[in-house]
C-alpha cells in the first residue's frame, strides 16, 4: 500500500466551494529511462485518479508518463450534502488503491 | 576630549563583532539557507505539508517509530522514547553526536541503526534504504523550526577539525574543494543553477532531481562525483567528520526537514 496524504476540510457550509487535496507516494517510472544495468526500466505509472462523492464520480484525471513522482492532485468541490469521499488511484502492475474521507456540510 | 569616547566605542564594537567573525570563515557572508535562493513556487511546495512529498517519508517514519520490527525483540522506538513530538524535540538539531560505547562520532542515521542493534536486537538498515530515510526524516522533522545547535561535547572537536580540513582540501580530477564553490562562489551560478552556501539544515531532503528523499551523505556523494573524486563511503569516519563541520558551519540556521530542493 502506497502512503497517501489527503486533506478535506472537516466541515463546510452548504454551497461552499472547498479544496480537496491529495498526495500519493509513487515512483511514476516513465518506461523510457535506462536503469543502472543499461536496460530500459519497465513503465510503472498511475493511469487514473478518481474521486467519488457518495458513490458518484465528481472528479477524475488520466495520468501520463511525463507526470512527476509522488503526484499531487487538488481540485475544487461544491459541498451540498454531507457524505463520504472515496479516492481511487489505479495504474500499472495492478495498482488499485482506495482511501476515504468524510465531509460534513453544516 | 572628543576622541576617547569614540575610540572606546570602536573597541566595544570590535569586542562584539570579533567573536561573531571568529566563528565564520573569514570571507563568507551571512548564512543563508538554500531555501532563500529557491523560486517562490518551490518555497511554497516546501512550506505546504500537503504539497511537500517529503511528508510522505515522514508519515512512513512515524509508522516505523510506533511499530516493532518483525525481526526485533518486540520493542518499538516508542516503547523507550515515548511520544516523539516531545521526547525528540530539538534532538536532531544537535547531531552528529558522540557515541560513548563505540567512542566515535555518529550521525543521526548511525544512531538509529545502533539503537536497532543494541536495544531492539534487530539488524541495521542499509544506508539510503527507504526505512532508514523515513525514520531519519521523522526524527529530524521533530526539530523543524529550531536552530541548529551543534553538540559541544569536547570529544567531537578532533573529528570536527578533521571535517574542516576535508572541507578546505582540494579533491578530484577537477581539483576543487568544497569551500571554493560554497564559500567563495556561493550566490553565483554553475551552468544555470545557483550555487548555494551548502548548509545542511533540511536533511533528509526531497530533491526534485532525485524525485525522492535522500540523505546528506547522498548529496555529498553527488558533489564529490561532480568534481570527479572518489566519494567517501556513507558510513565512513570522513563522512561523519565532514557532517560535524557542516553542522558547525550552519549553526543557528533553522531546521527545515523535510526540505525541498531542486
Amino acid at each position: 500500500m502506497a502512503r497517501t496524504l489527503i486533506q478535506v476540510p472537516p466541515t463546510a457550509k452548504r454551497g461552499e466551494v472547498v479544496e480537496v487535496r491529495t498526495l500519493i507516494a509513487h515512483t511514476m517510472e516513465t518506461g523510457y529511462r535506462a536503469g543502472a544495468d543499461g536496460r530500459t526500466l519497465p513503465r510503472d505509472i498511475i493511469r487514473r485518479f478518481t474521486c467519488r462523492f457518495n458513490g458518484e464520480v465528481v472528479f477524475s484525471a488520466d495520468l501520463h508518463p511525463a507526470i512527476a513522482a509522488n503526484p499531487y492532485i487538488a481540485f475544487p468541490l461544491r459541498a451540498t450534502v454531507s457524505g463520504k469521499l472515496t479516492f481511487t488511484w489505479e495504474g500499472d502492475n495492478g495498482l488499485s488503491q482506495t482511501e476515504s474521507a468524510t465531509l460534513t456540510v453544516t | 576630549m572628543m576622541r576617547a569616547p569614540r575610540m572606546w566605542r570602536a573597541v566595544l564594537l570590535a569586542c562584539i563583532a570579533l567573536p561573531v567573525l571568529a566563528q565564520r570563515p573569514a570571507s563568507s557572508p551571512a548564512r543563508r539557507s538554500g531555501f532563500d535562493g529557491m523560486s517562490a513556487s518551490l518555497q511554497a511546495m516546501q512550506r505546504d505539508d500537503l504539497q511537500n512529498p517529503g511528508m510522505l517519508w515522514v508519515a512512513d517514519g512515524e509508522a516505523l517509530w510506533n511499530q516493532a520490527d518483525a525481526s526485533s525483540n518486540g520493542r518499538a522506538c516508542a516503547s523507550c522514547h515515548g511520544d516523539a513530538r516531545q521526547s525528540l524535540r530539538g534532538v536532531a538539531a544537535r547531531y552528529p553526536g558522540w557515541d560513548s560505547v563505540d567512542r566515535q562520532p555518529v550521525n543521526l542515521a548511525q544512531r538509529i541503526n545502533r539503537c536497532r542493534v543494541r536495544h531492539q536486537a534487530s539488524t541495521p538498515w542499509p544506508p539510503e534504504s527507504k526505512e532508514l530515510l523515513s525514520l531519519e526524516a521523522f526524527v529530524a522533522h521533530q526539530s523543524r523550526g529550531q536552530p541548529l545547535q551543534p553538540s559541544t561535547e569536547p570529544a567531537l572537536a578532533e573529528a570536527r577539525e578533521r571535517g574542516h580540513a576535508l572541507y578546505t582540501q582540494r579533491i578530484g580530477q577537477l581539483n576543487l574543494s568544497c569551500t571554493q564553490c560554497h564559500d567563495a562562489l556561493a550566490g553565483r551560478k554553475l551552468a544555470g543553477s545557483p550555487i548555494p552556501q551548502g548548509h545542511a539544515n533540511g536533511y533528509p531532503i526531497y530533491r526534485l532531481e532525485w524525485q525522492a528523499v535522500g540523505s546528506l551523505r547522498r548529496r555529498i556523494r553527488n558533489c564529490m562525483v561532480g568534481v570527479r573524486a572518489e566519494p567517501f563511503a556513507p558510513d565512513s569516519a570522513e563522512m561523519v567528520a565532514l557532517e560535524l563541520y557542516l553542522a558547525q558551519r550552519s549553526a543557528g540556521l533553522l531546521v527545515e526537514t523535510p526540505a525541498v530542493r531542486p
